[in-house]
């Protein structure tokens, strides 16, 4: 309303919706240009497609290399995810309200592996799991993608629970609840939805790792993506963008299922509030 | 009588944030039953008074007493106390019937039980059929009444309430304020009330507590603050007020005889502790204030009407007495005197209360 009434709106208008387009534009595309080829027929990855196909789907399926990196890459997610979102979780809650000394200082620390070169942080790791005998294991990579995937959870989970008034939770003491049922009853429930999407986020993030999977993990433990990556060397077949096409499946899988929870939620709540208008 | 029955014993409460003093030994109680209010200005340490009793804040000196118990060492959530906030705070991830539930589920009601007294709670405020709606399909008037439920279904000891109606609309408000007044009456409810509206203060409350800066001015009855008040500060807090400087020429037992700087002198009946030479205050509320032809009545002081002004139910006339400036209020049919006129204000020895300059 206001941007209409403005002089020049209208142009000003044009100039964000064309921009807002780009920006849709140049994050797409590039899942336009390889999700469509992995329907091709061809052995080739290039375009022109010949004829759609699921060839290589039924190739994905046959090697075993292949399956094994995908069940792989469902126990490492999954496990790193558990990890991180409740080490992340809990490092929320921690530094929420700065009652501990250098809480500042802290939450840098948690943040680091957002910035910290992968490179550098799978040496590191490589290192420390050789002596500790956690080299080529699946707690190591399990360990070293929740590592990656705290700051997710963290900044989500934080931010979450900034947004909660604090009047509700003084309210819910007054009211009776020792500080475990405040948490339980108040806290937790408010803070949920910014769990959920830590929790997607990091399943999600360790789902694409590869560098520091290329440290720290064994032959057998060997990721889609770490897969992917190996076999773009030896042989580019669209057998990748196949793969590639599953890892987005996986991903869009999980926001539609967190999507759909909150959706859900949100028709039980107008259900039950039916009878009462009736 | 009210006195003998020190339900709650505030004892020299202080509260100290770094080095600013918020609540300054403050020494009151509340009768079992009664309507106390705390009135004050923004920053007079209303809310902080109120935290201590319901134990968000620790005291930094004195005891509180409920009930003969001290609680000073008590977390909020065995205080049983009632808190009604600001802005309602109503849980948005509950229904409202399991709002007004939660305090009977953190004492491990039976949910027979449990559903019963929501439903008598949701009734008292006459909201039962939004019962399975969520805090944010409510209106603002109708949450305030749901945390008033929620606060009073476990049927606390005391109730408190930290300006509660402040967000709410002129009417919605003086609604509700007959409303908790009537609630108060029925259940027999102990009430602590925040606010720093001194209608609503005078209008609902047993008491009032006049606070400025973390001391109390003047715990008193509405009518106490209102014809006697006792400084400066609630004559000129509490409605408006006519302030006259002047020294005590002499005392006729309760009585004084007040000479006036701006000339003239007068007589009040309380003089209060004030002694002979000291100087004072003479409080006189506009509408004691009668403009009288002569100066044959008591009390006549001689002025010029400078301005009357219309306000529908009454009419507000500014005088000059010498330097200094005067309001007296009077009834719509009562003549107003020409702008520019000489007259005489005057006010009955009674209708006057001295206070400290
Ligand atoms: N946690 C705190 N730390 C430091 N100062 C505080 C804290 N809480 C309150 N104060 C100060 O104490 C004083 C009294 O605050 P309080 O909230 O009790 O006032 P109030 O009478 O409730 O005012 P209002 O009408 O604005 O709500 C204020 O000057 C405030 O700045
Ligand atoms: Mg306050």
């Amino acid at each position: 309303m206001s941007s209409v009434s403005r002089p020049g709106g209208a142009a000003f208008n044009a100039v964000r919706l064309a921009f807002a387009a780009l920006a849709v534009a140049f994050l797409l595309l590039p899942l336009v240009a390889i999700l469509p080829l992995a329907f091709t027929d061809s052995v080739f990855l290039v375009y022109p497609i010949s004829g759609p196909s699921l060839r290589w789907f039924g190739a994905l399926a046959e090697s075993q290399a292949w399956t094994r990196a995908i069940v792989n890459s469902l126990i490492i997610g999954s496990g790193a995810t558990v990890v991180a979102t409740v080490v992340g979780t809990l490092a929320a809650l921690g530094l929420r309200r700065e009652l501990l000394p250098f809480s500042g200082l802290l939450r840098s620390v948690f943040l680091l592996p957002m910035v910290v070169p992968a490179v550098v942080l799978g040496v590191g790791m490589q290192i420390l799991y050789a002596r500790m005998g956690l080299a080529s294991s699946y707690l190591g990579v399990i360990i070293a993608h929740a590592v990656l995937c705290v700051p997710f959870v963290l900044v989500n989970v934080a931010s979450a629970l900034a947004s909660i008034d604090p009047a509700l939770e003084r309210a819910a003491a007054s009211l009776g609840a020792s500080p475990v049922k405040v948490f339980r009853g108040v806290t937790l429930p408010l803070a949920m939805p910014g769990i959920l999407t830590g929790a997607v986020f990091a399943f999600a993030t360790s789902l694409d790792e590869v560098v520091i999977t290329l440290f720290v993990a064994g032959p057998n433990q060997t990721t889609l993506a770490r897969q992917m990556f190996s076999s773009l060397r030896e042989n580019i077949s669209p057998a990748i963008a196949a793969a590639a096409f599953i890892i987005m499946i996986l991903t869009f899988a999980l926001l539609l299922a967190v999507k759909g929870a909150s959706l859900l939620q949100g028709l039980r709540k107008k259900q039950r509030v039916q009878p009462s208008e009736a | 009588m009210r006195d003998l029955d020190p339900f709650i014993h505030f004892e020299a409460i202080s509260k100290v944030f770094g080095t600013v003093t918020v609540v300054d030994a403050l020494d009151f109680h509340v009768a079992r039953g009664e309507f106390v209010s705390l009135l004050g200005p923004s920053g007079s340490g209303k809310t902080t008074l109120l935290m201590m009793l319901a134990g968000f804040e620790a005291p930094s000196g004195g005891r509180i007493h409920v009930d003969g118990r001290r609680v000073e060492h008590l977390p909020p959530y065995k205080r049983e106390m009632g808190v009604v906030f600001q802005n309602y705070a109503l849980f948005p991830h509950m229904t409202i019937a399991e709002n007004v539930g939660f305090p009977l589920k953190m004492r491990g009601v039976a949910r027979a039980e449990r559903e019963a007294k929501v439903k008598r709670a949701l009734d008292l405020v006459r909201l039962r059929h939004l019962a399975d709606r969520r805090p944010s399909q409510l209106s603002g008037g109708q949450q305030q009444r749901i945390a008033l439920s929620r606060a009073l279904v476990y049927e606390p000891k005391v109730v408190l309430m930290d300006e509660p109606l402040s967000a709410l609309d002129k009417q919605l408000r003086e609604h509700m304020q007959l409303e908790i007044r009537a609630l108060h009456r029925e259940l027999g409810l102990t009430v602590i009330f925040v606010t720093h509206d001194q209608g609503e203060a005078l209008t609902m409350s047993d008491r009032v507590a006049v606070l400025n800066r973390g001391k109390i001015e003047q715990f008193d009855t509405p009518s106490g603050l209102y014809d006697r008040p006792r400084t400066r500060f609630v004559a000129e807090f509490i409605g408006e007020t006519n302030l006259l400087a002047g020294r005590v020429a002499q005392r006729q037992g309760e009585a004084a005889t007040v000479v006036l700087a701006s000339g003239g002198s007068v007589t009040c009946d309380r003089a209060g502790p004030f002694e002979t030479d000291s100087e004072v205050m003479v409080s006189v509320r506009p509408e004691m204030l009668h403009l009288v032809p002569d100066a044959a009545a008591p009390n006549a002081l001689p002025v010029t009407v400078e301005d009357h002004v219309y306000h529908g139910d009454h009419i507000r006339l500014h005088l000059a007495f010498g330097e200094s400036r005067l309001v007296a209020r009077a009834g719509r049919r009562d003549a107003a005197p020409p702008i520019g006129s000489t007259a005489f204000a005057s006010f009955a020895p009674g209708d006057c209360a001295l206070v400290a300059p």
